[in-house]
């Protein structure tokens, strides 16, 4: 059973910014429960024929590796090293100016110095050095070398298991360090031993074997959705009828998995079915294609370009000309900048056109995939779409840019153009908190267990704080965001530290404002929360 | 990874308290898994047991919170169709406590 969660109070008095009186290599690694995920499981890692498939703990001392692990590890990095140029930019060129020491969610929230993110990358420098450069391999630690123990091993696993890949960091790195690629590497690295954690290990083997990360068979899909359109029935008077599978359809819709099956990401699923149903568009759900997210790249480079290539397959398949993505985070990254010249060229398809404004998506020319909030921003634009914002009266809301869509793909403006033109509440949260500057959900990269809460919670300190700014200033009760993780992780993160404020997706928010062909009069919203001036009504 | 003395069968549960083979559970079972909370399971616990079980036979997969809740809704009366009254059967929550007894595996994701 997981350790026991301090109290917020505790837990912020708790936070130590003065380092260890000894040096860091000499400051041996202890892992503390609660802040670390439960080892990868046999049959999840023996799914997708990873390494070293067989049950262990991290918090057992026998981690089970192979006899030979030291060379398994060098190799991979020497491999890894001449296949990746900026992986061995990346070890070379840090001066140690420690200008990204402090934009860490995690080190601010934990005041461990090996989350610094120059440090985290020192953890595997130190070995670069050691075995891949020369001063390093003779002067030893004077030129920051040291050898791969298995202490240096655990330290590796605990720490690179403590980086979400926001790629924050980098944003202040001046020469522009993407500290995300060598916590990539290290997790590479680690899964060579079998070393990854079930909760991606889970997932990667569900996407693989089912088409998803929760595991949803093609029938529990339709049926989550069919229980949404009950919903929304309930609601509008309107029965909506999406097509599965349909071939010849315009458009392919992809979106995460977790908006059919967890609150309150289930809200946005809801709102993306009723505009495209208002907007009587062309397109079709795949319960192949059922996962937009992808904890492959949380694991290996080839594990995420496999998981990916569903996509493509069942957009040719199906015979669509164009692919809708719905609210996700990481997803948005391995699309933009993996997908195509992993899977693609996706020459089968055409360059995204907008059926109901003709806007042409010359930015997804490439991957002719396109984020739902620019698809929706650009109907909005276009005033093709009628809406309400005083049915999202009863909320004050503040908007999280999510790591990946923000600093991996630059869409800032249009879940904002969206969101101010459904709610006539919208309050920014501090200026060095948001944008590209964002603050991590604490979660992210498959680290939205439950076994590290604590964990999760020190990470989302930074986000939450921002919050609670905005709650204690303007009132805001509503937290918007375009990504899965967020959705779930973000409403723990807000219960623990500023509670009062929920979270929901930007489509949720439409989905209150749209005002629908035949509606009838709408009393509650789409959560089935009384409406402002409606309380008595129900 | 763990494991359970019970009825003088070694049952495999994971680092949650989950078991690992579901054929392992019985009705005793989800008991002997109460008893640990020091809490007795009464008819109405058993409601959400066996809605949890047939669902899981259908769908491979834990229900949604409010899909339980309408089904309890359904079954026990509209009174107790809310997270309210799940809450108080099941302090540790109905997804994690109840699927644990019930001898469901804990979903993963983003969730």
């Amino acid at each position: 059973m997981a350790a026991k969660l301090p109290k917020p109070d505790e837990l912020a008095a708790g936070i130590d910014f003065r380092p260890p009186k000894t040096g860091w290599m000499d400051t041996p690694v202890e892992l503390k429960e609660g802040m670390f995920c439960w080892g990868a499981k046999e049959k999840n890692l023996k799914a997708v024929s990873f390494p070293n498939a067989r049950d262990w703990s991290p918090k057992e001392k026998d981690w089970k590796l192979p006899e030979n692990w030291q060379r398994i590890v060098l190799e991979g990095m020497a491999d890894r090293l001449q296949k990746y140029r900026s992986f061995k930019l990346f070890m070379d060129i840090c001066v140690r100016c420690g200008a990204c020491a402090d934009k860490c969610h995690f080190f601010i929230g934990s005041g461990d110095p090996k989350n610094m993110p120059v440090l985290r990358a020192e953890l595997m420098r130190s070995i670069y050095r050691r075995e891949f450069t020369k001063a390093g391999r003779i002067m030893g630690s004077i030129a920051g070398a040291r050898e791969l123990t298995l202490d240096v091993l655990k330290e590796w696993w605990y720490y690179f298991y403590q980086c979400t890949e926001c790629r924050r960091c980098s944003v202040f790195c001046p020469y522009g360090i993407d500290t995300a690629e060598i916590t990539m590497m290290g997790r590479e690295l680690t899964n060579l031993l079998g070393l990854n954690i079930d909760w991606i290990a889970g997932p990667v083997a569900n996407c693989y074997m089912k088409g998803n990360h929760l595991g949803l068979e093609p029938h529990t899909i339709t049926s989550s959705v069919e229980f949404f359109l009950d919903d929304i029935e309930t609601l509008t008077g309107i029965r909506i009828k999406p097509t599965f599978n349909r071939k010849g359809a315009e458009i392919l819709f992809v979106t995460p998995s977790g908006d059919l099956f967890a609150d309150p990401g289930t809200y946005t699923a809801m709102g993306y079915l009723m505009l495209f149903h208002e907007l009587g568009l062309d397109y079709t759900w795949s319960t192949y294609a059922s996962e937009g997210g992808n904890f492959g790249f949380f694991t290996s480079n080839e594990m995420a370009k496999r998981l990916n290539s569903k996509i493509y397959a069942e957009a040719k398949r199906l015979g669509v000309k164009w692919i809708i993505g719905g609210e996700c985070g990481h997803m948005w990254r391995v699309l933009t900048q993996y997908m195509d010249t992993w899977n693609g060229p996706a020459d089968f398809l055409e360059v995204p056109k907008s059926p109901i404004t003709g806007t042409v998506f010359d930015n997804s020319k490439s991957t002719k995939m396109v984020h739902i909030a620019e698809f929706t921003a650009d109907i909005i634009k276009h005033g093709k779409l009628k809406l309400d914002p005083a049915r999202n009266d009863h909320l004050v809301v503040t908007y999280h840019d999510s790591c990946n869509t923000s600093r991996g793909m630059g869409l800032l403006e249009e879940p904002r153009h969206i969101i101010k033109s459904v709610c006539n509440n919208f309050h920014e949260m501090p200026d060095n908190t948001i944008r590209e500057y964002t603050f991590c959900c604490g979660s992210g990269t498959g680290l939205n267990a439950s076994e590290n809460t604590e964990l999760r919670m020190k990470g989302g300190y930074p986000r939450a704080n921002a919050v609670k700014y905005v709650r204690d200033k303007h009132g805001v009760n509503m937290l918007a965001n375009i990504c899965a993780i967020d959705r779930a992780t973000l409403t723990a993160s807000m219960d623990y530290w500023v509670p009062g404020v929920k979270v929901t997706g930007v489509h949720e928010l439409v989905g209150n404002a749209l005002v629908m062909k035949g509606e009838k009069e709408r009393t509650t919203d789409m959560r089935a929360e009384p409406l402002p001036g409606k309380e008595g009504n129900e | 990874m763990g494991q359970l003395d019970f009825q003088g069968k070694q049952i495999e549960v994971d680092d949650d308290g989950y078991i690992i083979n579901l054929g392992d559970w019985t009705p005793e079972l989800a008991q002997f898994l109460a008893d640990q909370d020091s809490l007795k399971l009464l008819e109405a616990h058993w409601e959400v047991i066996n809605f949890l079980r047939e669902y899981y036979q259908k769908y491979q997969i834990a229900p949604m919170i409010k899909i339980l809740v309408k089904e309890i809704g359904k079954v026990m009366g509209p009174e107790k169709g809310n997270t309210k009254y799940l809450y108080e059967l099941y302090p540790g929550g109905p997804a994690k406590q109840a699927c644990r007894y019930a001898g469901l595996p804990k979903p993963t994701g983003c969730v």
